[in-house]
């Protein structure tokens, strides 16, 4: 019954690691074509192979994981998407409801563990419930404000023996639950309002866009009103980045023309992004003199932080459709004047800092240079999958993302050893693309061993380690914080990755020089069917910048290591 | 500030575990909980009393709102409300204290619901600082040897309702 209803729900893959109480599942997959299994190293990759392919598709990606560590593995993957606002079901085995709360072997209270990380679970009590919990979970974790839902099923409840009648439904309703369709109108016309007399208007982007498939709408609204926008990490893409309005991401490793043009700002329309502490830095200094606009789809995210003076709450495509259709009617023009002014402002912000960094005091390469490279080779198309660390900030900012749904990262929870999965998702999905994991060697050995379940599944994504030999986040902290005591940040003994994937079956590269950056990499890429490892020794001393001050307002930044606004 | 929050919840398992995750797990105070089935059997009514300032009081009812098991939510001490608190109190009863307990026990309108040699237990019904004024009034007339407390029902004034 659970494979049938996840073929009718129209599932083609799911990531998963058998054991025990899934043995009947297991045994079901076995015996159709409809659902393709794909067999991970670790539970946790599984759960992140499902988050990126519904980061890419926008549909909910399927898990399922045995009782017990099985669980407990995939709980990181489940917080991972959770965090993100990411639609996942996650199907757990349990055992046999007669031992429920007796401590049998692989027994663990899986509800109660993924409780404070999930939409909503699931507990199956009666084989017959099969099928609506099933499409239950599918409507609940892709409708509203997306994220996970874990159905545990106890083992006594897929007993192959045992028939029963079985309707997949059409649709779902709850009483309890009526995710909002539309924006209130009054509401936006009073937006409306304020944006058309805006002088100094920053519109401020997030993943809501990407998740909620807003990005032509966001494109057209920005288009229109020749208002700035600058995104989050989860809200890359959402707005083409070669674009001459977009101002870059914002917040603690933002673009200087963008956190300043926030700070200035007397409009912010924020869409489908939530004001978390990475973006805004210290709450009681966040914009001065803006007031606020506050699209989202989730009410609890709006004035959870800093204060909406106008909340919109709704889907952010059907709200932006409301505001274009209210400006094209509206008699009222937007101040051309003020915004000559405002974007003459902006430039001279650009032009001072733009995302440079010194490449001259060090022969070593610099990350920037890698990243810049791999915008240059893949033609800004890339799927972009993201380990957590310095490499995910220097991809976020030099990597221009001119669609939604390529850049995969673990924005709010931050969870390293999430790249590679995250690209094996994408690429199962989207085999002719181009996919890059950028990671670096501490992420990448957190869930190194899916480079084998990338060889039986046939996966050639391109692998970037940016090899500074530390944890470099960590350092930086450490660097700026700590008076360079590098507590645990070092690797000192790091694989020859070169052999390391080689002994997996695939292609090793090892780059120490720029010179031959380029060549490597279009190799790298040329090679369609081979998984391709760049190890890519970096300059070790590197630091991301601009960094917000701790506990300043947007505009304080330390630009470079000598350089503060 | 003192709120009085009340919930009509899909009376499933596990829903109430929910609720009081929520509280923890987003560093909500919970003062006192009363949780119980309606006429509807499908639905349970909780009363959650909590302490913050607005936008705290805002996130709770916001977040109790998006579990999926929650039907409504309302703070009923933005309107006028009736609250209630049941009391069992037993007190250590012998001597002419016995009839001083009883008199304190009228004034309040409680009622002696046992009695043995030595003690009373007595039954107290009100909004909760009218129960905190019993205990005080008792003084060192009596000594409290338990107190058992149901935690606060409230319901709205007038004709508002809670309900599907």
């Amino acid at each position: 019954m659970v494979v049938r209803a996840l073929r009718d729900e129209g599932v083609k893959h799911i990531y998963g690691y058998p054991g025990g109480a899934l043995l009947h599942v297991y045994d079901a997959l076995f015996q159709q074509d409809d659902v393709q299994h794909v067999l991970v190293r670790h539970e946790q990759a599984a759960t992140h192979m499902a988050d990126a392919y519904a980061r890419a598709t926008g549909k909910a990606g399927v898990a399922l994981v045995t009782s017990g560590p099985g669980a407990t593995n995939a709980v990181t993957g489940i917080a991972t998407a959770f965090t993100d606002s990411i639609p996942m079901v996650v199907i757990t085995g349990q055992v046999m409801s007669h031992l429920i709360g007796e401590d049998a072997f692989q027994e663990t209270d899986m509800l109660g563990i993924s409780r404070p990380v999930v939409k909503h679970n699931f507990s199956v009590r009666n084989p017959e419930e099969i099928p609506s919990i099933i499409k239950k979970a599918f409507y609940i974790a892709e409708t509203g404000r997306p994220g996970p839902v874990v159905v545990d099923i106890p083992k006594d409840m897929t007993t192959p023996t045992d028939r029963y009648p079985y309707e997949y439904p059409k649709s779902v309703k709850l009483r309890s639950y009526n995710p909002i369709s539309r924006g209130h109108s009054g509401q936006i016309r009073k937006a409306v309002d304020m944006m058309l007399q805006a002088r100094r208007p920053v519109i401020y982007s997030g993943g809501g866009v990407i998740m909620g498939d807003a990005s032509a709408e966001l494109t057209e609204l920005a288009k229109m009103l020749n208002f700035p926008v600058t995104n989050t990490l989860m809200g890359l893409g959402g707005y083409p980045g070669t674009d001459r309005q977009f101002v870059g991401m914002l917040g603690m490793h933002g673009s200087y023309e963008a956190n300043m043009a926030m700070h200035h700002a007397d409009l912010i329309l924020a869409i489908g992004a939530r004001f978390d502490d990475r973006v805004t830095n210290a709450v009681d200094k966040f914009c001065p003199t803006a007031r606020i606009v506050h699209i989202d789809i989730d009410p609890a995210s709006i004035s959870k932080t800093v204060r909406a003076d106008v909340p919109i709450v709704g889907p952010s495509k059907v709200v932006l459709e409301e505001m274009i259709e209210q400006i094209k009617d509206s008699k009222k023009q937007p101040d051309a004047a003020a915004l000559e002014t405002w974007w003459k402002q902006i430039e001279e912000w650009r032009s001072r800092h733009g995302g440079r960094y010194e490449t001259a005091d060090s022969e070593l390469m610099k990350p920037q240079q890698v990243i810049e490279m791999l915008s240059k080779v893949t033609g800004g198309d890339a799927f972009v999958c993201s380990d957590v660390g310095q490499h995910q900030m220097f991809a976020a900012q030099y990597y221009k993302f001119n669609k939604p749904n390529r850049w995969i990262n673990s924005g709010g929870l931050g969870t390293m050893g999430f790249g590679l999965p995250a690209a094996m998702g994408v690429k199962m999905n989207f085999p002719d693309a181009d996919v890059a994991c950028v990671t670096g060697e501490g992420s990448i050995q957190m869930n190194i061993q899916e480079l084998s379940t990338c060889k039986q599944y046939d996966l050639p994504v391109k692998v970037l380690c940016l090899n500074n030999q530390s944890l470099g986040m960590v350092r930086q902290w450490q660097d700026m914080n700590y008076e360079s005591r590098h507590s645990q940040s070092y690797m000192k003994s790091l694989p020859d990755f070169v052999k390391l994937v080689e002994a997996y079956g695939h292609v090793g590269m090892k780059v120490d020089k720029y010179a031959d950056l380029e060549g490597a990499m279009r190799e790298a890429f040329s090679l369609k069917d081979r998984l391709v490892f760049m190890d890519i020794a970096v300059d070790p001393f590197e630091h991301v910048y601009p960094m917000q001050v701790p506990r300043g307002a947007m505009r304080d930044m330390w630009l470079s290591k000598t350089e503060r606004t | 500030m003192r709120h009085i929050i009340s919930v009509l919840l899909e009376n499933e398992p596990g829903a109430l575990s929910r609720v009081v995750g929520l509280f923890s797990q987003r560093n909500y105070n919970i003062e006192s909980l009363t949780v119980a089935p309606t006429e509807d059997s499908t639905l349970s009514r909780l009363t959650v009393t909590t302490t913050g300032d607005d936008r705290v009081v805002e996130q709770i009812t916001k977040q109790l709102n998006k579990l999926i098991d929650v039907v409504k939510v309302v703070d009923l001490s933005e309107g006028e409300h009736i609250e209630r608190e049941l009391m069992m109190i037993k007190l250590k009863a012998n001597g002419q204290m016995r009839a001083e307990i009883k008199r304190t026990c009228d004034i309040f309108r409680g009622q002696i619901i046992d009695v043995t040699p030595n003690t009373y237990t007595v039954q107290l019904v009100g909004a909760s600082d009218k129960l905190d004024a019993f205990i005080a009034s008792l003084g060192n007339m009596a000594s409290i040897m338990e107190v058992v407390r149901s935690g606060v029902s409230g319901i709205a004034r007038g004709e508002k309702v809670l309900s599907l």
